[in-house]
């Protein structure tokens, strides 16, 4: 209990630590480094309480795990410079650096998996392990990954003379922060299973960012996380089958998850300043708002489908957007939706099956379904999609 | 972040450019082929995309269920069996493209005169988890 809480104030202190000893001087791959071993020291020397001051606690020792290694490194004139150079103690505006360490983990020079790698170790503190098991790849694997990553961003922004104030680089532009969401947005998606709960830690690290930045599309992807969070439980059957939303226990969401994601999605959207996750996010709050499937306001589900396009223009809104037609104008409509888009997008042919089901083919439904199981990219999809085409079958032999 | 198997088959695909069975090779040739494929393992461990690689004994045993209370009923090989395995390596990578890229990497490992196989390796992505935010439909 008290080594979770512990865990918990740990993580939550990691990026503005790595963030003073960055300004300190470090460059960021030594002092991530540095945080972690100073992490690891806490975990092992905090017994029962934390210390007074957890933070300046942290810092000091990672400190000096900094300097101890820069002593093993490199040469002595350069650690003497930095001892010469170490600040005063003193107030660190910490919500700055935290931001910044966002940026700089989410750099675009980073490929996507790169990017979550670093973000979760040195935003969020996890350990390599940790995360070389959520993503079911080899700790060693995990490992270089995040050291090519903290090599790749450790160059970025320096100048040529090396100064140390352009040591996070350049990541003040507001444009940034959509390269950030990117980020966070697969964490939460693309989470495997693990002894880490990643949809979780990816809505802490996005409430963090939030506290940092007032953006209304962090708010948009916080409120969205939220909103279907909220639903995970009833998700899935015991069995780890899928339960589509339609057929989903409504008395199990979590209706605080809820209630917060929409009064922050209503704060958002009141700034006039709308974009994709927010949109995202007002389409999951409508559903969140139905009692019972019936209920769903698809009309304005449809409305907001056509907001998501005009910001995207994906193919895969559009897709989506096909679905809510069929509810809110029936099948045929939803089916002249579907017709204007390539057949080769992923899910295209388990919407087909849905929508002919919906108008009463049920042979065409029953093949297409089959279709679109073999083609399914996860394996409770492709179990879902079969029993669906197997259910159509029975009927049609019966 | 996509796993994808990379097959490597002895039976079943066309024939590769550079068709010489191994023990027609030279004990050189075949210390070269070795070291591509662990340099290629390494490498891939360097850049964090490497999950696993196994070689496998080519033939093996068939086995079935044979009711309630009785031993499992072994067998094989079978003559008309049409493919065999040799190995596998499963690797994590952003995109369908690298994937490519890497497959085409270990199909190129040398043969017979120091030259490139050419052989064929299949590519099978993994069935991952459903998304949290479901493009789906239904759900």
């Amino acid at each position: 209990m008290t080594s979770t809480l512990n865990e918990a104030l740990l993580r939550s202190l990691t990026p503005s630590v790595l963030g003073i000893l960055v300004r300190r001087g470090a460059d960021f791959a030594a002092a991530e480094d540095a945080v972690q071993d100073a992490l690891v020291e806490a975990v092992r020397v905090w017994s029962a309480e934390p210390p007074r001051d957890p933070k300046g606690w942290l810092v000091t020792v990672a400190w000096r795990r900094f300097l101890d290694a820069t002593r093993a490194d490199t040469a002595r004139r350069r650690r003497e410079e930095l001892l010469d150079e170490e600040p005063a103690p003193g107030p660190v505006p910490a919500a700055d650096d935290t931001l910044q360490l966002y940026f700089l983990c989410a750099h675009p020079s980073l490929t996507p998996s790169s990017a979550v790698a670093l973000t979760l170790r040195a935003v969020g503190g996890l350990t390599t392990r940790q995360i070389a098991r959520a993503y079911l790849v080899p700790e060693a694997t995990m490992a270089q990954r995040i050291s090519r990553a903290k090599r790749t961003v450790s160059g970025v922004g320096v100048s040529p003379a090396g100064a140390k104030s352009t040591a996070w680089g350049r990541f003040d532009q507001p444009g940034d922060v959509a390269t950030v969401l990117r980020v966070l947005y697969l964490v939460f998606n693309e989470g495997y299973s693990g002894d880490v709960d990643l949809a979780a830690e990816a809505i802490r690290l996005t409430r963090q960012l939030a506290a940092a930045i007032d953006h209304p599309e962090v708010s948009g992807l916080l409120a969205l996380m939220l909103l279907h969070h909220a639903r995970r439980a009833t998700r899935t059957g015991p069995d780890g089958s899928l339960v589509p939303l339609a057929e989903q226990d409504r008395g199990r969401w979590d209706t605080a998850s809820i209630a917060e994601g929409v009064a922050i999605l209503q704060a958002a959207l009141a700034r006039d300043r709308l974009g994709q996750f927010q949109a995202e996010a007002a389409i999951a709050a409508l559903h969140a708002d139905a009692r019972t499937a019936e209920e769903t306001d698809w009309v304005q589900i449809v409305e907001w489908y056509d907001e998501l396009v005009r910001l995207t223009d994906s193919p895969v809104v559009r897709l989506n957007r096909a679905v809510a037609v069929g509810e809110a104008d029936g099948p045929r409509a939803g089916l002249a939706a579907l017709a204007e888009l390539d057949d080769s997008l992923p899910r295209h042919t388990a919407v087909a099956a849905y929508l002919h089901e919906r108008e009463g083919d049920l042979a065409t439904a029953a093949r297409l379904y089959a279709d679109a199981a073999r083609a399914a990219p996860s394996l409770a999809e492709r179990d879902y999609l079969m029993r669906q085409a197997a259910r159509l079958n029975a009927r049609l032999r019966g | 972040m996509a796993k994808y198997l990379l097959l490597k088959h002895y039976r079943g695909a066309p024939a590769c450019a550079n068709d010489v069975p191994m023990d027609q090779w030279t004990p050189e040739e075949i210390s070269a082929h070795m070291r591509y494929m662990q340099d290629f393992a390494d490498r891939l461990e360097k850049t964090g995309e490497f999950v696993d690689g196994q070689a496998l004994a080519p033939e093996g045993t068939w086995v079935r269920y044979d009711g309630e209370g009785r031993p499992p009923v072994t067998d094989g090989p079978f003559a008309e069996t049409k493919d065999l395995i040799a190995g596998w390596m499963v690797i994590d990578v952003d995109s369908y493209e690298r994937a490519v890229e890497l497959a085409g990497e270990l199909s190129a490992a040398p043969g017979a005169g120091g030259k490139p196989i050419h052989e064929w390796l299949e590519l099978r992505p993994f069935l991952a988890a459903p998304p949290t935010i479901t493009e789906c439909p239904h759900t």
